[in-house]
Protein backbone atom coordinates (compact mmCIF):
# COMPACT_ATOMS: atom_id res chain seq x y z
CA UNK A 1 0.00 0.00 0.00
CA UNK A 2 1.83 3.10 -1.17
CA UNK A 3 0.89 6.61 0.54
CA UNK A 4 -1.76 7.82 -2.41
CA UNK A 5 -3.28 4.75 -1.54
CA UNK A 6 -3.32 5.32 2.23
CA UNK A 7 -4.58 8.94 1.23
CA UNK A 8 -7.42 8.09 -0.43
CA UNK A 9 -8.33 5.83 2.40
CA UNK A 10 -8.06 8.68 4.72
CA UNK A 11 -10.61 10.67 2.05
CA UNK A 12 -13.22 7.61 2.60
CA UNK A 13 -12.95 7.32 6.04
CA UNK A 14 -13.29 11.12 6.54
CA UNK A 15 -16.55 10.63 4.23
CA UNK A 16 -17.43 7.95 6.24
CA UNK A 17 -17.40 10.08 9.25
CA UNK A 18 -19.31 12.78 7.65
CA UNK A 19 -22.06 10.36 6.80
CA UNK A 20 -22.03 9.54 10.44
CA UNK A 21 -23.15 13.41 11.44
CA UNK A 22 -24.96 13.82 8.47
CA UNK A 23 -26.95 10.31 9.47
CA UNK A 24 -27.37 10.96 13.65
CA UNK A 25 -27.80 14.87 13.24
CA UNK A 26 -31.19 14.36 11.10
CA UNK A 27 -31.97 11.45 13.40
CA UNK A 28 -31.89 13.52 15.90
CA UNK A 29 -30.40 10.44 17.74
CA UNK A 30 -28.05 7.60 17.58
CA UNK A 31 -24.23 7.04 17.90
CA UNK A 32 -21.64 9.44 16.86
CA UNK A 33 -18.83 8.36 19.16
CA UNK A 34 -18.12 4.72 18.18
CA UNK A 35 -19.03 5.53 14.63
CA UNK A 36 -16.09 7.74 14.55
CA UNK A 37 -13.94 5.78 16.21
CA UNK A 38 -14.46 2.57 14.00
CA UNK A 39 -14.61 4.31 10.63
CA UNK A 40 -11.47 3.39 9.53
CA UNK A 41 -11.60 0.04 10.34
CA UNK A 42 -15.12 0.03 7.86
CA UNK A 43 -13.10 1.86 5.36
CA UNK A 44 -9.90 -0.62 5.00
CA UNK A 45 -12.30 -3.81 5.56
CA UNK A 46 -15.12 -2.79 2.45
CA UNK A 47 -12.46 -1.44 0.33
CA UNK A 48 -8.77 -3.06 0.44
CA UNK A 49 -10.14 -6.31 2.24
CA UNK A 50 -13.24 -8.11 1.67
CA UNK A 51 -14.44 -9.86 -1.81
CA UNK A 52 -17.69 -7.86 -1.92
CA UNK A 53 -20.00 -6.88 -4.86
CA UNK A 54 -22.32 -4.38 -4.13
CA UNK A 55 -24.36 -5.55 -7.60
CA UNK A 56 -24.65 -8.89 -5.70
CA UNK A 57 -25.13 -8.17 -2.11
CA UNK A 58 -26.21 -11.59 -1.36
CA UNK A 59 -23.49 -13.41 -3.41
CA UNK A 60 -23.08 -16.52 -1.80
CA UNK A 61 -18.78 -16.47 -1.77
CA UNK A 62 -18.57 -13.02 -0.44
CA UNK A 63 -16.58 -12.39 2.59
CA UNK A 64 -19.19 -11.45 5.33
CA UNK A 65 -18.86 -8.46 8.09
CA UNK A 66 -21.18 -8.96 11.43
CA UNK A 67 -21.06 -5.39 13.38
CA UNK A 68 -21.39 -6.74 16.60
CA UNK A 69 -21.90 -3.35 18.14
CA UNK A 70 -24.45 -2.49 15.62
CA UNK A 71 -25.20 0.79 17.34
CA UNK A 72 -22.33 1.94 15.24
CA UNK A 73 -23.84 1.62 12.22
CA UNK A 74 -24.14 5.03 10.76
CA UNK A 75 -20.52 5.15 9.79
CA UNK A 76 -20.71 1.50 8.22
CA UNK A 77 -23.61 2.89 6.28
CA UNK A 78 -22.08 5.59 4.75
CA UNK A 79 -19.20 3.56 3.67
CA UNK A 80 -21.99 1.30 2.59
CA UNK A 81 -23.18 4.19 0.60
CA UNK A 82 -19.65 4.81 -0.90
CA UNK A 83 -19.21 1.47 -1.86
CA UNK A 84 -22.29 1.39 -4.34
CA UNK A 85 -25.29 -0.55 -2.57
CA UNK A 86 -28.10 2.15 -1.59
CA UNK A 87 -28.12 5.92 -2.49
CA UNK A 88 -26.13 8.59 -0.21
CA UNK A 89 -29.25 10.32 0.49
CA UNK A 90 -30.43 7.47 2.55
CA UNK A 91 -28.04 8.74 5.23
CA UNK A 92 -30.44 11.86 5.84
CA UNK A 93 -33.42 9.66 6.46
CA UNK A 94 -31.83 7.47 8.97
CA UNK A 95 -34.03 6.14 11.56
CA UNK A 96 -36.94 7.52 9.88
CA UNK A 97 -40.39 6.08 9.79
CA UNK A 98 -40.38 3.95 7.22
CA UNK A 99 -36.58 4.31 6.61
CA UNK A 100 -34.57 1.39 5.01
CA UNK A 101 -31.78 2.55 7.31
CA UNK A 102 -32.60 1.55 10.97
CA UNK A 103 -31.33 2.52 14.11
CA UNK A 104 -29.50 -0.74 14.68
CA UNK A 105 -28.24 -2.87 10.93
CA UNK A 106 -31.11 -4.93 9.67
CA UNK A 107 -30.05 -7.15 7.01
CA UNK A 108 -33.30 -8.00 5.50
CA UNK A 109 -33.66 -4.67 4.88
CA UNK A 110 -30.65 -2.92 3.68
CA UNK A 111 -28.52 -4.28 1.09
CA UNK A 112 -24.97 -4.95 2.21
CA UNK A 113 -25.63 -6.12 5.93
CA UNK A 114 -24.76 -9.05 6.26
CA UNK A 115 -26.40 -9.82 9.89
CA UNK A 116 -29.14 -8.39 11.90
CA UNK A 117 -27.38 -6.65 15.14
CA UNK A 118 -27.98 -4.40 18.13
CA UNK A 119 -28.12 -6.91 21.10
CA UNK A 120 -24.52 -6.63 22.36
CA UNK A 121 -22.62 -9.35 22.15
CA UNK A 122 -24.57 -11.69 19.52
CA UNK A 123 -22.95 -10.62 16.64
CA UNK A 124 -19.96 -12.30 17.52
CA UNK A 125 -21.91 -15.80 17.58
CA UNK A 126 -23.69 -15.38 14.17
CA UNK A 127 -20.47 -14.89 12.89
CA UNK A 128 -19.04 -17.56 14.17
CA UNK A 129 -22.03 -19.69 12.50
CA UNK A 130 -21.10 -18.20 9.09
CA UNK A 131 -17.12 -19.12 9.19
CA UNK A 132 -18.09 -22.54 10.33
CA UNK A 133 -20.81 -22.40 7.00
CA UNK A 134 -17.83 -21.92 4.91
CA UNK A 135 -15.69 -24.73 7.00
CA UNK A 136 -18.24 -27.48 6.00
CA UNK A 137 -18.86 -26.00 2.27
CA UNK A 138 -15.07 -25.92 1.68
CA UNK A 139 -15.55 -22.23 0.80
CA UNK A 140 -12.91 -19.69 0.93
CA UNK A 141 -14.74 -16.99 2.14
CA UNK A 142 -13.54 -14.91 5.34
CA UNK A 143 -15.35 -13.43 8.37
CA UNK A 144 -15.06 -10.25 10.13
CA UNK A 145 -16.58 -8.81 13.43
CA UNK A 146 -16.01 -5.50 14.85
CA UNK A 147 -16.96 -5.69 19.18
CA UNK A 148 -16.95 -2.54 21.10
CA UNK A 149 -14.80 -3.04 24.50
CA UNK A 150 -17.74 -2.14 26.67
CA UNK A 151 -19.00 -5.25 24.54
CA UNK A 152 -16.87 -7.73 25.50
CA UNK A 153 -18.57 -7.30 29.16
CA UNK A 154 -20.87 -9.57 27.91
CA UNK A 155 -20.59 -13.40 28.76
CA UNK A 156 -21.92 -14.30 25.17
CA UNK A 157 -18.67 -12.59 23.32
CA UNK A 158 -16.76 -15.51 25.60
CA UNK A 159 -18.91 -18.48 24.72
CA UNK A 160 -18.46 -17.43 21.21
CA UNK A 161 -14.35 -17.25 22.01
CA UNK A 162 -14.05 -20.81 23.25
CA UNK A 163 -16.58 -21.83 20.29
CA UNK A 164 -14.41 -20.27 17.75
CA UNK A 165 -11.44 -21.85 19.27
CA UNK A 166 -12.65 -25.11 19.73
CA UNK A 167 -13.71 -25.27 15.87
CA UNK A 168 -10.08 -23.63 14.94
CA UNK A 169 -11.79 -21.06 12.79
CA UNK A 170 -8.92 -19.46 11.10
CA UNK A 171 -11.57 -18.09 8.36
CA UNK A 172 -12.79 -15.82 11.29
CA UNK A 173 -10.96 -11.99 11.97
CA UNK A 174 -12.57 -10.70 15.42
CA UNK A 175 -11.65 -7.04 15.79
CA UNK A 176 -12.18 -5.20 18.82
CA UNK A 177 -12.76 -1.12 18.61
CA UNK A 178 -11.30 -0.26 21.56
CA UNK A 179 -11.88 3.26 22.03
CA UNK A 180 -11.70 3.14 26.32
CA UNK A 181 -15.70 4.17 26.59
CA UNK A 182 -19.08 3.23 27.31
CA UNK A 183 -22.54 4.78 28.27
CA UNK A 184 -21.56 5.13 32.08
CA UNK A 185 -17.87 5.77 32.25
CA UNK A 186 -14.31 4.34 30.77
CA UNK A 187 -14.59 0.89 30.54
CA UNK A 188 -12.07 0.35 33.65
CA UNK A 189 -14.04 2.44 35.68
CA UNK A 190 -17.14 1.05 34.94
CA UNK A 191 -16.03 -3.03 34.33
CA UNK A 192 -12.52 -3.40 33.26
CA UNK A 193 -12.03 -5.75 30.81
CA UNK A 194 -8.15 -5.50 30.90
CA UNK A 195 -5.84 -7.49 30.26
CA UNK A 196 -8.23 -8.07 27.04
CA UNK A 197 -4.88 -9.31 24.46
CA UNK A 198 -4.60 -12.18 27.24
CA UNK A 199 -8.01 -13.08 27.67
CA UNK A 200 -8.33 -13.91 24.36
CA UNK A 201 -4.80 -15.54 24.13
CA UNK A 202 -5.90 -17.63 26.97
CA UNK A 203 -9.34 -18.25 24.80
CA UNK A 204 -7.42 -19.39 22.31
CA UNK A 205 -6.80 -16.72 20.04
CA UNK A 206 -3.78 -15.54 18.01
CA UNK A 207 -4.07 -11.74 19.35
CA UNK A 208 -2.32 -8.62 17.52
CA UNK A 209 -2.60 -4.82 18.79
CA UNK A 210 -2.40 -1.46 16.69
CA UNK A 211 -3.40 1.37 16.10
CA UNK A 212 -6.96 0.96 14.94
CA UNK A 213 -6.70 4.97 13.24
CA UNK A 214 -3.85 3.69 10.89
CA UNK A 215 -4.15 1.97 7.54
CA UNK A 216 -0.81 0.40 7.50
CA UNK A 217 -1.15 -1.01 10.81
CA UNK A 218 -4.95 -2.34 9.85
CA UNK A 219 -3.76 -3.57 6.67
CA UNK A 220 -0.55 -5.69 7.98
CA UNK A 221 -2.93 -7.41 11.08
CA UNK A 222 -5.34 -8.63 8.68
CA UNK A 223 -3.16 -10.14 6.24
CA UNK A 224 -1.17 -11.32 8.98
CA UNK A 225 -4.39 -13.12 10.32
CA UNK A 226 -4.40 -14.63 6.60
CA UNK A 227 -1.86 -16.44 7.52
CA UNK A 228 -2.66 -17.97 10.84
CA UNK A 229 -3.80 -21.51 10.97
CA UNK A 230 -5.54 -23.59 13.40
CA UNK A 231 -7.28 -20.72 15.25
CA UNK A 232 -8.73 -17.78 15.00
CA UNK A 233 -7.25 -14.29 15.43
CA UNK A 234 -8.53 -11.19 17.48
CA UNK A 235 -7.79 -7.64 16.48
CA UNK A 236 -7.41 -5.21 19.10
CA UNK A 237 -7.73 -2.04 17.67
CA UNK A 238 -7.04 1.27 19.87
CA UNK A 239 -8.88 3.62 18.93
CA UNK A 240 -10.27 7.16 20.07
CA UNK A 241 -14.12 7.44 20.56
CA UNK A 242 -15.06 10.26 18.51
CA UNK A 243 -12.26 10.42 15.84
CA UNK A 244 -11.82 13.21 13.76
CA UNK A 245 -14.44 15.81 15.47
CA UNK A 246 -12.47 17.94 18.01
CA UNK A 247 -15.08 18.26 20.40
CA UNK A 248 -15.98 14.96 20.22
CA UNK A 249 -12.92 13.16 21.25
CA UNK A 250 -12.65 11.23 23.82
CA UNK A 251 -15.77 12.34 25.92
CA UNK A 252 -17.94 9.83 27.45
CA UNK A 253 -21.28 11.78 26.33
CA UNK A 254 -20.75 11.30 22.82
CA UNK A 255 -21.36 8.00 22.83
CA UNK A 256 -25.22 7.92 21.92
CA UNK A 257 -25.84 11.59 21.50
CA UNK A 258 -26.96 13.56 18.52
CA UNK A 259 -25.35 16.19 17.06
CA UNK A 260 -27.59 19.88 17.41
CA UNK A 261 -27.18 21.92 14.24
CA UNK A 262 -24.39 24.53 15.26
CA UNK A 263 -22.80 20.78 16.07
CA UNK A 264 -23.93 19.69 12.57
CA UNK A 265 -22.24 22.27 10.68
CA UNK A 266 -18.91 22.46 12.67
CA UNK A 267 -18.20 19.10 12.75
CA UNK A 268 -18.47 18.78 9.35
CA UNK A 269 -16.68 21.64 8.88
CA UNK A 270 -13.38 19.98 10.42
CA UNK A 271 -14.35 16.57 8.14
CA UNK A 272 -14.67 18.74 5.40
CA UNK A 273 -11.32 20.68 5.66
CA UNK A 274 -9.33 17.21 6.67
CA UNK A 275 -10.50 16.09 3.06
CA UNK A 276 -9.61 19.03 1.13
CA UNK A 277 -6.39 18.64 3.06
CA UNK A 278 -6.39 15.21 2.08
CA UNK A 279 -7.38 16.11 -1.55
CA UNK A 280 -4.40 18.58 -1.97
CA UNK A 281 -1.91 15.69 -0.94
CA UNK A 282 -3.25 13.84 -4.59
CA UNK B 1 -56.86 -49.21 15.24
CA UNK B 2 -53.54 -48.62 14.55
CA UNK B 3 -50.84 -50.11 16.08
CA UNK B 4 -50.05 -48.42 19.61
CA UNK B 5 -46.49 -47.04 19.61
CA UNK B 6 -45.08 -45.66 23.15
CA UNK B 7 -42.23 -43.31 22.38
CA UNK B 8 -41.50 -39.86 23.54
CA UNK B 9 -41.48 -37.00 21.20
CA UNK B 10 -37.86 -36.63 21.91
CA UNK B 11 -37.00 -39.41 20.63
CA UNK B 12 -39.22 -39.22 17.39
CA UNK B 13 -38.12 -36.24 16.98
CA UNK B 14 -34.22 -37.85 16.68
CA UNK B 15 -35.51 -40.20 14.04
CA UNK B 16 -36.82 -38.14 11.79
CA UNK B 17 -34.22 -35.32 11.79
CA UNK B 18 -32.04 -38.29 10.58
CA UNK B 19 -34.49 -39.27 8.26
CA UNK B 20 -34.96 -35.94 6.41
CA UNK B 21 -31.20 -35.43 6.95
CA UNK B 22 -30.69 -38.19 4.22
CA UNK B 23 -32.69 -36.44 1.43
CA UNK B 24 -31.60 -32.60 2.32
CA UNK B 25 -27.62 -32.35 3.17
CA UNK B 26 -28.40 -28.50 4.33
CA UNK B 27 -30.09 -29.39 7.29
CA UNK B 28 -27.33 -29.00 10.64
CA UNK B 29 -27.73 -29.78 14.21
CA UNK B 30 -27.05 -27.89 17.30
CA UNK B 31 -26.65 -29.28 20.67
CA UNK B 32 -25.45 -27.81 24.28
CA UNK B 33 -24.02 -30.51 25.66
CA UNK B 34 -27.70 -32.46 25.83
CA UNK B 35 -27.50 -34.34 22.53
CA UNK B 36 -28.28 -37.72 24.64
CA UNK B 37 -31.64 -36.37 26.21
CA UNK B 38 -32.72 -34.36 22.93
CA UNK B 39 -31.81 -37.47 20.87
CA UNK B 40 -30.12 -35.19 18.85
CA UNK B 41 -27.36 -37.86 19.63
CA UNK B 42 -28.85 -40.37 17.04
CA UNK B 43 -28.08 -37.43 14.66
CA UNK B 44 -24.51 -36.88 15.77
CA UNK B 45 -24.06 -40.77 15.32
CA UNK B 46 -25.03 -40.68 11.45
CA UNK B 47 -24.25 -37.30 10.22
CA UNK B 48 -21.07 -36.24 13.17
CA UNK B 49 -20.10 -33.40 10.16
CA UNK B 50 -22.88 -32.19 10.18
CA UNK B 51 -23.40 -31.73 14.23
CA UNK B 52 -21.65 -28.85 16.50
CA UNK B 53 -21.70 -29.77 19.80
CA UNK B 54 -21.31 -26.09 21.41
CA UNK B 55 -21.17 -26.87 24.92
CA UNK B 56 -23.33 -25.31 27.85
CA UNK B 57 -23.52 -22.04 26.23
CA UNK B 58 -27.40 -21.85 25.30
CA UNK B 59 -27.35 -18.47 24.16
CA UNK B 60 -24.13 -18.57 21.98
CA UNK B 61 -25.62 -21.66 19.94
CA UNK B 62 -28.90 -19.45 18.76
CA UNK B 63 -26.32 -17.14 17.46
CA UNK B 64 -24.11 -19.35 15.83
CA UNK B 65 -27.01 -21.14 14.66
CA UNK B 66 -28.58 -17.82 13.42
CA UNK B 67 -24.87 -17.21 11.35
CA UNK B 68 -25.09 -20.68 9.95
CA UNK B 69 -28.85 -20.06 8.70
CA UNK B 70 -27.59 -16.83 7.31
CA UNK B 71 -25.24 -18.62 5.08
CA UNK B 72 -27.68 -20.74 3.67
CA UNK B 73 -27.73 -23.91 6.01
CA UNK B 74 -30.98 -25.48 8.04
CA UNK B 75 -29.50 -25.65 11.93
CA UNK B 76 -31.85 -27.15 14.14
CA UNK B 77 -30.50 -25.47 17.38
CA UNK B 78 -31.62 -28.20 20.52
CA UNK B 79 -31.85 -28.11 24.41
CA UNK B 80 -33.94 -28.43 27.15
CA UNK B 81 -37.24 -25.88 26.51
CA UNK B 82 -36.18 -24.40 29.88
CA UNK B 83 -32.84 -23.40 28.44
CA UNK B 84 -33.68 -23.13 24.82
CA UNK B 85 -36.17 -20.22 25.58
CA UNK B 86 -35.28 -19.48 28.94
CA UNK B 87 -31.53 -18.89 28.64
CA UNK B 88 -31.42 -18.13 25.07
CA UNK B 89 -34.70 -16.04 24.70
CA UNK B 90 -33.17 -12.86 23.52
CA UNK B 91 -30.74 -14.73 20.90
CA UNK B 92 -33.72 -16.15 19.55
CA UNK B 93 -35.97 -12.81 19.30
CA UNK B 94 -32.86 -10.63 18.19
CA UNK B 95 -30.63 -12.97 16.49
CA UNK B 96 -33.03 -15.27 14.68
CA UNK B 97 -36.54 -14.00 14.84
CA UNK B 98 -36.05 -10.46 13.80
CA UNK B 99 -34.38 -11.38 10.85
CA UNK B 100 -36.37 -14.48 10.22
CA UNK B 101 -33.75 -16.76 9.40
CA UNK B 102 -34.23 -20.23 9.02
CA UNK B 103 -33.78 -22.24 12.19
CA UNK B 104 -35.47 -24.92 14.16
CA UNK B 105 -35.24 -24.28 17.71
CA UNK B 106 -36.16 -27.78 19.91
CA UNK B 107 -37.02 -27.53 23.19
CA UNK B 108 -37.14 -30.97 25.17
CA UNK B 109 -38.12 -32.16 28.45
CA UNK B 110 -40.92 -29.27 28.21
CA UNK B 111 -43.96 -29.19 31.01
CA UNK B 112 -44.14 -31.48 34.48
CA UNK B 113 -43.90 -34.71 32.69
CA UNK B 114 -39.96 -34.12 33.02
CA UNK B 115 -40.86 -35.14 36.15
CA UNK B 116 -38.01 -36.01 38.80
CA UNK B 117 -35.33 -33.34 37.70
CA UNK B 118 -38.01 -30.85 39.77
CA UNK B 119 -39.07 -27.16 39.16
CA UNK B 120 -35.90 -25.58 37.65
CA UNK B 121 -36.23 -27.78 34.45
CA UNK B 122 -39.67 -28.40 34.51
CA UNK B 123 -40.46 -25.72 31.67
CA UNK B 124 -44.14 -24.53 31.94
CA UNK B 125 -43.55 -20.83 29.76
CA UNK B 126 -41.81 -21.95 26.61
CA UNK B 127 -44.86 -21.64 24.38
CA UNK B 128 -45.94 -18.54 25.78
CA UNK B 129 -42.52 -16.99 25.18
CA UNK B 130 -42.47 -18.18 21.91
CA UNK B 131 -45.72 -17.14 20.60
CA UNK B 132 -45.26 -13.98 21.86
CA UNK B 133 -41.99 -13.20 19.31
CA UNK B 134 -43.20 -11.87 15.76
CA UNK B 135 -43.37 -14.17 13.40
CA UNK B 136 -42.14 -17.03 15.56
CA UNK B 137 -44.22 -20.36 14.39
CA UNK B 138 -45.03 -23.17 17.57
CA UNK B 139 -45.21 -26.48 17.51
CA UNK B 140 -46.36 -29.01 19.97
CA UNK B 141 -46.93 -32.41 19.02
CA UNK B 142 -49.09 -34.67 20.39
CA UNK B 143 -47.56 -38.29 19.86
CA UNK B 144 -44.82 -40.18 17.51
CA UNK B 145 -46.68 -39.46 14.44
CA UNK B 146 -47.38 -35.85 14.59
CA UNK B 147 -44.11 -34.98 15.56
CA UNK B 148 -42.40 -37.13 12.62
CA UNK B 149 -45.06 -35.20 10.49
CA UNK B 150 -44.32 -31.98 12.31
CA UNK B 151 -40.61 -32.30 12.04
CA UNK B 152 -40.69 -32.68 8.51
CA UNK B 153 -43.25 -29.45 8.12
CA UNK B 154 -40.60 -27.42 10.29
CA UNK B 155 -38.04 -28.67 7.95
CA UNK B 156 -39.70 -27.48 4.58
CA UNK B 157 -41.20 -24.62 6.17
CA UNK B 158 -39.06 -21.46 5.23
CA UNK B 159 -38.32 -19.61 8.71
CA UNK B 160 -38.00 -19.63 12.58
CA UNK B 161 -40.06 -22.57 13.88
CA UNK B 162 -40.10 -23.18 17.99
CA UNK B 163 -40.70 -27.10 18.49
CA UNK B 164 -41.89 -28.91 22.02
CA UNK B 165 -40.33 -31.89 22.95
CA UNK B 166 -41.85 -34.39 25.68
CA UNK B 167 -39.67 -36.63 27.69
CA UNK B 168 -42.12 -39.31 29.01
CA UNK B 169 -42.86 -41.92 26.67
CA UNK B 170 -46.33 -41.62 25.62
CA UNK B 171 -48.90 -43.51 23.44
CA UNK B 172 -49.38 -42.98 19.86
CA UNK B 173 -53.25 -42.41 19.31
CA UNK B 174 -52.95 -41.22 15.48
CA UNK B 175 -52.81 -43.78 12.08
CA UNK B 176 -50.03 -43.38 10.22
CA UNK B 177 -52.37 -44.70 7.44
CA UNK B 178 -54.56 -41.72 7.14
CA UNK B 179 -52.70 -39.10 9.61
CA UNK B 180 -52.33 -35.95 7.68
CA UNK B 181 -49.87 -32.78 9.26
CA UNK B 182 -50.89 -29.09 8.04
CA UNK B 183 -49.07 -26.01 9.44
CA UNK B 184 -51.61 -24.42 11.19
CA UNK B 185 -54.64 -26.42 11.33
CA UNK B 186 -55.88 -27.87 14.09
CA UNK B 187 -56.88 -31.71 13.79
CA UNK B 188 -60.81 -32.36 14.87
CA UNK B 189 -60.30 -35.97 16.49
CA UNK B 190 -63.85 -36.59 18.31
CA UNK B 191 -67.02 -34.88 17.15
CA UNK B 192 -69.30 -33.36 19.67
CA UNK B 193 -71.63 -30.85 20.22
CA UNK B 194 -72.13 -30.30 24.27
CA UNK B 195 -68.67 -28.59 23.95
CA UNK B 196 -65.44 -28.35 23.00
CA UNK B 197 -61.84 -29.83 24.46
CA UNK B 198 -58.84 -28.04 22.85
CA UNK B 199 -55.61 -29.87 23.96
CA UNK B 200 -52.17 -29.70 22.74
CA UNK B 201 -49.66 -31.90 23.27
CA UNK B 202 -48.74 -34.91 25.30
CA UNK B 203 -52.21 -34.29 27.26
CA UNK B 204 -54.26 -34.63 23.63
CA UNK B 205 -54.15 -38.17 24.02
CA UNK B 206 -55.69 -38.04 28.03
CA UNK B 207 -58.68 -35.81 26.37
CA UNK B 208 -59.26 -37.82 24.11
CA UNK B 209 -60.03 -40.92 26.06
CA UNK B 210 -61.46 -38.87 28.26
CA UNK B 211 -63.89 -37.87 25.92
CA UNK B 212 -64.05 -41.26 24.44
CA UNK B 213 -65.01 -42.33 28.05
CA UNK B 214 -68.14 -39.51 28.01
CA UNK B 215 -69.66 -40.97 25.47
CA UNK B 216 -71.14 -43.86 27.55
CA UNK B 217 -72.57 -41.38 29.54
CA UNK B 218 -74.20 -39.57 26.83
CA UNK B 219 -72.27 -36.69 26.63
CA UNK B 220 -71.30 -35.19 23.00
CA UNK B 221 -67.81 -33.51 23.70
CA UNK B 222 -65.88 -32.62 20.71
CA UNK B 223 -61.97 -32.82 20.82
CA UNK B 224 -59.84 -30.37 18.51
CA UNK B 225 -56.18 -31.42 18.73
CA UNK B 226 -53.60 -27.70 17.84
CA UNK B 227 -50.49 -28.84 17.04
CA UNK B 228 -49.84 -25.72 16.19
CA UNK B 229 -50.03 -22.76 18.25
CA UNK B 230 -49.01 -20.41 16.67
CA UNK B 231 -50.35 -19.41 13.52
CA UNK B 232 -53.93 -20.47 15.27
CA UNK B 233 -56.40 -22.23 13.43
CA UNK B 234 -59.23 -19.59 13.98
CA UNK B 235 -61.39 -21.00 11.84
CA UNK B 236 -61.89 -24.27 13.82
CA UNK B 237 -62.28 -22.81 16.87
CA UNK B 238 -64.56 -19.98 15.69
CA UNK B 239 -67.01 -22.89 14.62
CA UNK B 240 -66.53 -24.97 17.44
CA UNK B 241 -67.58 -21.33 19.66
CA UNK B 242 -70.27 -21.47 17.67
CA UNK B 243 -71.91 -24.93 17.24
CA UNK B 244 -70.48 -26.10 21.30
CA UNK B 245 -71.27 -22.44 22.92
CA UNK B 246 -68.98 -23.57 25.52
CA UNK B 247 -64.74 -24.44 25.37
CA UNK B 248 -62.37 -26.38 27.33
CA UNK B 249 -58.51 -25.85 26.74
CA UNK B 250 -56.15 -28.89 28.17
CA UNK B 251 -52.71 -28.06 28.21
CA UNK B 252 -49.15 -29.17 29.84
CA UNK B 253 -48.06 -26.01 30.25
CA UNK B 254 -49.00 -22.86 32.59
CA UNK B 255 -52.71 -21.57 31.63
CA UNK B 256 -50.91 -17.72 31.29
CA UNK B 257 -50.02 -17.02 27.80
CA UNK B 258 -50.61 -20.65 26.23
CA UNK B 259 -52.63 -22.41 24.03
CA UNK B 260 -55.53 -20.93 26.95
CA UNK B 261 -54.81 -17.99 26.15
CA UNK B 262 -54.68 -18.21 22.53
CA UNK B 263 -57.84 -19.75 22.19
CA UNK B 264 -59.38 -17.19 24.76
CA UNK B 265 -58.02 -14.22 22.25
CA UNK B 266 -59.57 -16.07 19.01
CA UNK B 267 -63.15 -16.71 20.98
CA UNK B 268 -62.77 -13.03 22.17
CA UNK B 269 -62.30 -11.69 19.10
CA UNK B 270 -64.38 -13.18 17.11
CA UNK B 271 -67.49 -15.41 19.05
CA UNK B 272 -67.38 -15.29 22.82
CA UNK B 273 -67.90 -18.20 24.81
CA UNK B 274 -67.21 -19.43 28.46
CA UNK B 275 -63.64 -20.76 28.30
CA UNK B 276 -62.42 -23.39 30.75
CA UNK B 277 -58.75 -23.74 30.80
CA UNK B 278 -57.19 -27.01 32.38
CA UNK B 279 -53.05 -26.66 32.68
CA UNK B 280 -50.59 -25.60 35.04
CA UNK B 281 -52.37 -23.06 37.51
CA UNK B 282 -49.76 -20.55 37.48
CA UNK B 283 -47.53 -22.53 40.03
CA UNK B 284 -44.15 -24.42 39.92
CA UNK B 285 -43.65 -28.15 39.44
CA UNK B 286 -41.40 -29.96 41.63
CA UNK B 287 -39.61 -33.95 42.07
CA UNK B 288 -41.63 -36.88 41.30
CA UNK B 289 -42.59 -39.32 38.92
CA UNK B 290 -44.24 -37.66 35.74
CA UNK B 291 -47.31 -39.77 36.08
CA UNK B 292 -47.77 -38.72 39.57
CA UNK B 293 -47.11 -35.19 38.55
CA UNK B 294 -49.62 -35.29 35.78
CA UNK B 295 -52.10 -36.55 38.55
CA UNK B 296 -51.14 -34.08 41.27
CA UNK B 297 -51.74 -31.31 38.59
CA UNK B 298 -55.11 -32.64 37.64
CA UNK B 299 -53.90 -32.85 33.54
CA UNK B 300 -55.06 -36.48 33.02
CA UNK B 301 -58.18 -38.40 31.81
CA UNK B 302 -60.10 -38.49 35.07
CA UNK B 303 -59.59 -34.88 35.69
CA UNK B 304 -60.25 -33.69 32.23
CA UNK B 305 -63.83 -36.02 31.85
CA UNK B 306 -64.68 -34.07 35.48
CA UNK B 307 -64.57 -30.68 33.96
CA UNK B 308 -65.80 -31.59 31.08
CA UNK B 309 -69.31 -33.01 33.12
CA UNK B 310 -69.14 -29.88 35.11
CA UNK B 311 -69.07 -27.59 32.32
CA UNK B 312 -71.63 -29.66 30.45
CA UNK B 313 -74.37 -30.03 33.72
CA UNK B 314 -73.80 -26.02 33.88
CA UNK B 315 -74.73 -25.18 30.15
CA UNK B 316 -78.11 -27.48 30.84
Amino acid sequence: MDSSEITQLQILAAKARMGAILGTYHAKSGHPGGSLSAADIFTYLYFKEMNVDPKNPAWEDRDRFVLSKGHCCPSLYAILALKGYFDWDELTVLRHVGAMLQGHPDMKGTPGVDMSTGSLGQGVSAACGMALAAKLDKKDYRTYTLLGDGEVEEGQVWEAAMFASHHKLDNLVVMVDQNGLQIDGTVEEVAGIEPLDKKFEAFGFEVIKIDGHDFEQIAAALDKAKTVKGKPTAILCKTVKGKGVSFMENQVGWHGTAPNKEQYEQATAELQAEIDRLEGKC
Amino acid sequence: MAEIIKKATRESFGEALCELARENKDIVVFDADLAAATKTGVFKKEFPDRFFDCGIAEGNMMGVAAGMAAAGKIPVAASFAMFATGRAFEQIRNSIAYPGLNVKIAGSHAGISTGEDGATHQCIEDIAIMRAIPGMVVLNPADHWEMKAATKAAIEYNGPVYIRLGRLAIDSFNDPASYEFELGKGITLHEGSDVTVIATGLVVNEALKAVRELEAEGISARLINIHTIKPIDREIIVKAAQETGRIITVEEHNVVGGLADAVCQVVTDECPVKVTRIGVQDRFGYSGPAWELLDKFELTQPHIARVIREAVAEKK
